[in-house]
C-alpha cells in the first residue's frame, strides 16, 4: 500500500507497510495513478502529452528498483510476527484521578466539570499508595513506569500528591523500577513552591490554556462564570520558563468556536510557550461547541498555515515545537509500539478517588467499562482483553488506512463515544490526524 | 536516482529486530490526552 500527496509543492509517496518516505518529481507521481495496475506500455500512452517515452521508461525503472528493495509496495507481514503474536500486555502507565473536582468549569469538560457525573471527592492516600502498589505488581519486567497526575484538578489535592510520589521513590528502588511522575494543571493554584515541587518531581507538566485571551475565557471560565486568562497566563509562563530543557506542554482545545486556532497556537508561541499542543475537542455532535464534517476543509487549512508558519519560526528566536507535527522518521516508535495503539484498557488505566479501575480516564464514570478496584487489585478479564486486543488489524477501516502506524488505530474513547464500539474509529478525528500527519511529514522534507 | 529522493527507509522493517521492549512512554501520557498519535513517540532504545 502506498500513499501519496502533495503539500507545499512537494510530492510525498509514503511506502506505507516498510515505513519509507520518497520526496518524488511530478513524473513518478503520476506514473503512480497507473503503476502497478497498468503495462509501461498502456502507462506511456496515458502520459505522453506531458513526458517523454524514455523519460518515462527511466522513472519506471526507479520505481522497480525501489519496489525490489522493499521501499515501494511491500508486504504487510507484521501480523504474523512473533513480537505481535506472543504479546503479552502489562501496566506500565496509570492515570490518577487525584481529585474528582475542579476550580473551573470548562464548557466542553469531558470530565462534567471534574466531578466524571458522580460525587466530587479526592483521593486518598490509602488508594494512591495501593495505586503504586497494583503499578509495580502488575508490570512484569518493565523497568520504565508512569503515573499521571490528572483530574479535576490535581492540585486541589497536591499533599497526597507529594505522598504518593515519596511513597512511589520509595517503592521504585525496592522493585528496580524507575516510575516517571507527570501532572496535568488548569494552573489556577500554582505558587511558587508548587511550581519548585513540581519542576523537582514531575517529568512532564501540561499545562491548560486555549489560546487568545477571549477564545480561552469564552469556555474556561471560573465558578462565578468569570474568565481564568488572566489569573493563569501569569503562573503558568512562569512554570513554563521555570522548566527550562525540562519538558512540558501549554496544551489547549479547540473547539467551533475557534476553528481559526492556528491563531491560537500561535498566540502561545509568541506568549513564550515552546511547548505547544492544541487538541480538537471531542464532543457530542449536538453540542454547539463540537468539530463536524462540514469544518474539516477549514480545519485543514489552518493545519497548512501553522505548518507554513512552524517552519518560518524554525531555527529564530521564536522557534516553537508543536505537538502534532513532531515526528522523528528515523527513530521513531518500532512496529510492536505501533501496532499496541495507545495502550489504554492494557497498558495504560485510570484510577478513580475511590479505586476504580477504568481503561483510561475517558471512560472513568462509565460503569459497562469499569475493570475492578485497586483495593482487590483483580481486572475484569474480557473488558482487559477486548482492550488488549483493540489494534489496527482488528479495526477494519484502519487495517486500510495508510495512517494506520502512525496513528496505531486512534482513540477508543472517540471510537467509543461516536460509534458505540472501540473498533470503529472516529471518522471526524481520523481526517484531522492524516491531516496533520501529511503536515509532519512536509516539514520534514521542507527541513532537508 | 534522479526522480526520486528517498527522505526515510524501511525504518518500520528494521524496528522488527529491536524493538517491542515496551519501554517506551504510553502515548496519551505526553501531552495529548485526547487524541491518539502513536507516530510522534520516542524509542526508548534510540
Amino acid at each position: 500500500m502506498i500513499h501519496k500527496f502533495t503539500q507545499n509543492d512537494v510530492n510525498i509517496v509514503l511506502d506505507v507497510n516498510s515505513g519509507a518516505i520518497h520526496v518524488v518529481d511530478q513524473i513518478v507521481y503520476d506514473i503512480l495513478d497507473y503503476y502497478p495496475k497498468e503495462t509501461t506500455k498502456t502507462t506511456i500512452e496515458q502520459l505522453k502529452d506531458k513526458y517523454s517515452e524514455n523519460e518515462i521508461s527511466d522513472a519506471i525503472t526507479e520505481i522497480d528498483t525501489l519496489k525490489k528493495e522493499g521501499l515501494l509496495f511491500s508486504e504487510d507481514n507484521y501480523i504474523n510476527h512473533e513480537s505481535f503474536k506472543n504479546r503479552k500486555p502489562v501496566v506500565k502507565a496509570l492515570c490518577l484521578h487525584i481529585a474528582h473536582d475542579c476550580n473551573i468549569r470548562c464548557e466542553y469538560c469531558f470530565a462534567s466539570q471534574g466531578d466524571f457525573k458522580g460525587d466530587r471527592s479526592l483521593m486518598s492516600l490509602d488508594v494512591g499508595k495501593k495505586s503504586i502498589d497494583f503499578l509495580i505488581k502488575n508490570s512484569g519486567n518493565r523497568r520504565n513506569l508512569e503515573v499521571d497526575f490528572f483530574g479535576g484538578e490535581p492540585l486541589m489535592n497536591f499533599d497526597v500528591v507529594k505522598e504518593i510520589i515519596a511513597y512511589g521513590k520509595k517503592e521504585e528502588k525496592k522493585y528496580g523500577k524507575n516510575i516517571r511522575f507527570t501532572i496535568t494543571t488548569n494552573g489556577v493554584l500554582l505558587d511558587d513552591e508548587i511550581m519548585k515541587y513540581i519542576n523537582e518531581n514531575m517529568n512532564n507538566v501540561v499545562l491548560s490554556i486555549d489560546g487568545r485571551e477571549n477564545i480561552n475565557d469564552r469556555v474556561r471560565c471560573t465558578i462565578n462564570g468569570g474568565g481564568t486568562y488572566d489569573i493563569i497566563l501569569p503562573k503558568i509562563l512562569k512554570m513554563a520558563k521555570l522548566r527550562g530543557e525540562k519538558d512540558y506542554y501549554a496544551r489547549g482545545t479547540f473547539t467551533r468556536y475557534n476553528l481559526d486556532f492556528s491563531k491560537d497556537v500561535l498566540h502561545l508561541a509568541d506568549l513564550g510557550f515552546k511547548h505547544i499542543s492544541v487538541e480538537p475537542v471531542v464532543a457530542s455532535p449536538e453540542e454547539d461547541y463540537a468539530i463536524l464534517e462540514e469544518d474539516l476543509p477549514q480545519i485543514f487549512k489552518e493545519y497548512e498555515y501553522l505548518m507554513d508558519e512552524y517552519l518560518k519560526r524554525k531555527n529564530t528566536d521564536k522557534d516553537f515545537n508543536f505537538f502534532h507535527f513532531t515526528i522523528d522518521l528515523n527513530q521513531g516508535p518500532c512496529i510492536a509500539k505501533r501496532l499496541s495503539g495507545c495502550g489504554a484498557g492494557a497498558e495504560y488505566l485510570a484510577v478513580t478517588p475511590e479505586g476504580d479501575l477504568y481503561p483510561c480516564h475517558q471512560f472513568v464514570g462509565n460503569e459497562d467499562f469499569k475493570l475492578g478496584n485497586i483495593n482487590d487489585g483483580t481486572l475484569d478479564t474480557p473488558i482487559y482483553d477486548q482492550f488488549s486486543n483493540a489494534n489496527v488489524y482488528n479495526k477494519e477501516e484502519c487495517s486500510k488506512c495508510w495512517a494506520k502506524f502512525y496513528c496505531s488505530g486512534g482513540c477508543h474513547a472517540n471510537a467509543y463515544n461516536f460509534n458505540q464500539d472501540i473498533n470503529i474509529p472516529y471518522n471526524i478525528g481520523c481526517e484531522m490526524e492524516k491531516k496533520r500527519i501529511e503536515c509532519a511529514i512536509t516539514i520534514q522534507a521542507k527541513l532537508l | 536516482m534522479k526522480y526520486i529522493k528517498t527522505l526515510t527507509g524501511a525504518n518500520l522493517v528494521k524496528s522488527i529486530a529491536k524493538g517491542g521492549c515496551g519501554e517506551c512512554q504510553t502515548s496519551c501520557q505526553s501531552a495529548c490526552k485526547t487524541s491518539c498519535t502513536v507516530g510522534n513517540q520516542q524509542c526508548e532504545n534510540q
